[in-house]
């Protein structure tokens, strides 16, 4: 434990081997560290063919259906389908699939998996492991929302993503969230590097343990941020006076999603070098309590 | 973060050394003799940090035409430490050596690279500009694994460069460390200087997508004659750096495993060179470790090459100028290329044992053959750095001509032979090969024509011939041009 610390920086490994074996100190340490380990929903992905209908439901088409703008809000350039040539469960994987068709209009089909109305939950511990595809315009996310967006609308009902990722940058992943007054642009964000490896190469674990004040990010065990409202008061963005600017709105049940998008504002389109199809691997999504 | 992640690979290192102790300990117990030895090489990575590492004595080996002043070891401008390299690249005019060019040989036995994937470095230029090549694996001997990337794009700030190693398990014995060249094509002639600092392999495990390719990746099918012989070319090494962007190596044949579907057909060297040796058709591919390379050669062996009849007639009474039976007169070219009206291709230089065609016989010698295309005119030419032609005492010219295409009826071939080119009063005299003379050919395909001199009219002056010309107006665009001599009958 001296590594704490030494280093202000925890090894989620070693955190396990305490709560084991030690069984759960309480530290006094300023962060608070993943230490939920009930497991209370899971998908190995082991049954080939559709996702399991008792957890999982599709966002399908460009968003209009949604009453978003074509693109889901973010200009991106693909059109969700349920087909099994974009989202299905072979030998022990998800696997969401990018392809370069035209389809209603779009130029590119993908996936997006919402456990929307099927299973959500407030507080816990989200993780999943994942194969992350390549190539500029590739934007491929594990993320959660609040189930309460239709009575409050984002981002007043909330968004914490546990992992976004550009197919043009294969060693980054990002960890965020979004509220009133953080959002977009301006979310509370932080770049996790990973060092002598690369997120296409290999499956990765990436989670968060969310409490009543903090959400902890980890990949593979590294904790890399923490936001409190503490975070939010000091980063919050009051220009253009937000409603309820800088609130803490993860004290609710949120639902997962699991997309890989091409295109749009935050990726950039595809380019020459960009091969298609890309193809997302998730082995497993766990959530803990 | 960085500190924990180095905190855990020592663990493993550890875990390592323990779990080869007991491996060890178990080989003694079986009775491993002292026989069982595998050589291995130093596995150092570094090259060069503040002073060359481990490079020995003598390892700086400059490119025979290059600027030999162009490096120095000790250049100020570092990225970490006190010294890097600095190259000044001279300007184009610079008598001592218009570029900058060498390769870093360990001098002794070479190093054990195949625990990493790529050389890296940091660089910096005095002006922003494009280094022609850098790379690895030449070390002046077979080259066998060099690797090159060309057009390497250098700013003025300090940047990290990144080589991917095609194949590392290739490497168990490399002492080419570096390798470098670049001249002033893209600055006007004007010098520039760079420095590299940081020179090593390492095992980044940020590279990915390896993708090696054969024939640039392309598909070609070709007929080719029995006994030929063809280098594979267009061998490149893609790999994803950690940037996103992909990284396009030059690679060495030795790095790739050829294969060819039937060996009875043809083979393939470890030097990626093929030879054709019996009828059929065979695909040739290759992999790099276990990746397959991208691109297929498909060849059929159409059986022996259909050589031009052999000439008969005593060298005594012949004058060659292009032949594999005689010795053949110096030629100032087999193609001028006159320009703007020329568009032919093929004859280039004055070699006639290095023309287009080179057809290894099965007697161990060679059959070389002038293959124009894109014909519309041509000569050959025995003037200006040449001495002009005495013919005076030939009666005829001899010429085999193999058309390569289907003839029409209005196609034609006129031959021209032209007196004292260069040198003041020209003569000249014109003979057609027309359609139904071009058509008539033996079994292989070749027109064998014998043709009187006097029936050149207008060619005046024999004592000293210039230039002998092949003209079909584009009538007939691909030639093959075998056995051109003059002969007293």
């Amino acid at each position: 434990m001296k590594h704490i610390k030494l280093f202000n920086k925890i090894k989620l490994v070693a955190i396990f081997m305490v709560a084991v074996f030690l069984n759960a100190c309480n530290t006094d340490e300023t962060q608070v560290v993943a230490e939920l380990t009930n497991l209370v929903k899971q998908d190995e992905f082991n049954i080939d063919g559709a996702p399991d209908s008792s957890l999982w439901t599709y966002d399908l088409g460009n968003g209009t259906d949604q009453g978003l703008e074509p693109g889901w809000g973010n200009n991106e350039l693909q059109f969700y389908t349920d087909r099994p040539e974009n989202i299905k469960v072979e030998n022990g994987l998800l696997v969401i699939t990018a392809r370069e068709e035209a389809l209603n209009g779009a130029n590119y089909t993908s996936a997006r998996l919402t456990s929307q109305g099927l299973f959500d939950q407030q507080y816990g511990r989200f993780e999943a492991r994942i194969r992350l595809p390549l190539g500029k315009g590739i934007w491929p996310a594990f993320w959660l929302l609040g189930n309460d967006c239709n009575e409050n609308p984002w981002p007043q009902c909330g968004e914490i993503d546990i992992m976004e990722y550009l197919g043009d940058a294969p060693t980054v992943i990002l960890g965020s969230a979004h509220g009133p007054g953080y959002n977009a642009g301006d979310a509370i964000s932080k770049e996790y590097e990973i060092e002598n490896d690369r997120f296409d190469t290999g499956f990765h674990v990436f989670g968060i343990e969310w409490g009543p004040d903090y959400i902890n990010y980890y990949v593979d065990g590294d904790l890399y941020q923490s936001i409190t409202p503490e975070t939010l008061a000091e980063e919050v963005v009051l220009d253009g006076d937000p409603v309820n600017a800088g609130e803490w709105v993860f004290n609710r049940p949120f639902y997962m999603i699991i997309n890989m998008a091409v295109g749009g504002n935050l990726p950039g389109s595809p380019n020459a070098q960009t091969e298609f199809p890309q193809r997302m691997y998730i082995d497993y999504v766990r959530v803990y309590n | 973060m960085r500190k924990m992640k180095n905190k855990r690979f020592i663990t493993y290192r550890k875990a390592l050394v323990f779990g080869l102790i007991i491996t060890l300990t178990l080989g003694c117990e079986r009775d491993f003799t002292d026989d069982v030895k595998v050589a291995t090489f130093g596995t150092e990575g570094d090259i060069f940090t503040d002073s060359p590492i481990g490079m020995g004595e003598d390892f700086y080996f400059p490119y025979g035409d290059s600027n030999f002043e162009a490096a120095s070891f000790d250049g100020t401008e570092v990225f970490e430490g006190n010294t890097s390299i600095e190259v000044n690249v001279p300007n184009a005019d610079n008598p001592n050596g218009a570029y900058a060019g060498a390769i870093l040989r360990i001098d002794g036995a070479g190093r054990d690279l195949s625990g990493f994937d790529a050389l890296t470095f940091y660089a910096k230029a005095s002006q922003g500009v494009t280094l022609d090549a850098i790379g690895f694996g030449e070390d002046f001997g077979e080259n066998k694994y060099q690797a090159t990337v060309t057009d390497i794009s250098l700013g003025t700030g300090w940047a990290k460069y990144i080589i991917p190693i095609p194949d590392p398990s290739k490497l168990i014995q490399e002492r080419g460390m570096l390798r470098y060249a670049t001249g002033t094509q893209n600055t006007g002639g004007f010098g520039y200087t760079f420095w590299i600092d940081e020179i090593r392999f390492e095992k980044l495990g940020t590279l990915a997508q390896p993708r090696p390719r054969i024939l640039n990746g392309s598909t070609i099918t070709e007929n080719v004659f029995l006994g030929s012989t063809i280098q594979i070319t267009g061998l490149t090494y893609t790999a994803n750096l950690p940037s996103g962007n992909n990284l396009t190596v030059a690679a060495a044949p030795s790095y790739y495993n050829f294969e060819s579907s039937d060996t009875t057909v043809a083979t393939v060297s470890e030097l990626g060179v093929i030879t054709v040796l019996g009828e059929g058709t065979t695909t040739v591919t290759a992999t790099m470790g276990n990746e397959e390379a991208e691109g297929t050669l498909i060849l059929t062996s159409v059986g022996a090459f259909p050589s031009a009849p052999i000439p008969t007639r005593d060298a005594a009474n012949v004058v060659s100028l292009f032949s594999d039976a005689y010795s053949n007169v110096p030629v100032r070219h087999y193609n001028g290329f006159f320009l703007p009206f020329q568009t032919t291709e093929g004859g280039a230089g004055s070699d006639p044992n290095n023309v287009d065609l080179q057809v290894p016989l099965t007697d161990g010698s060679f059959d070389n053959i002038i293959n124009y295309t894109s014909l519309n005119f041509v000569s050959f030419g025995m003037y200006e750095t040449v001495s002009l032609v005495d013919v005076s005492a030939m009666t005829h010219i001899h010429i085999d001509i193999n058309v390569r295409e289907s003839i029409e009826s209005s196609d034609f071939i006129r031959l021209s032979l032209e007196s004292g080119t260069g040198v003041g009063a020209i003569t000249s005299g014109d003979f057609v090969l027309n359609s139904s003379t071009l058509s008539n050919v033996d079994e292989n395909g070749w027109t064998s024509v014998d043709i009187p001199l006097s029936s050149f009219f207008g060619f005046s002056d024999p004592a000293n011939l210039g230039q002998l010309f092949f003209i079909s107006d584009a009538t007939i665009s691909n030639i093959w041009v075998d056995n051109v001599y003059f002969y007293n009958e």
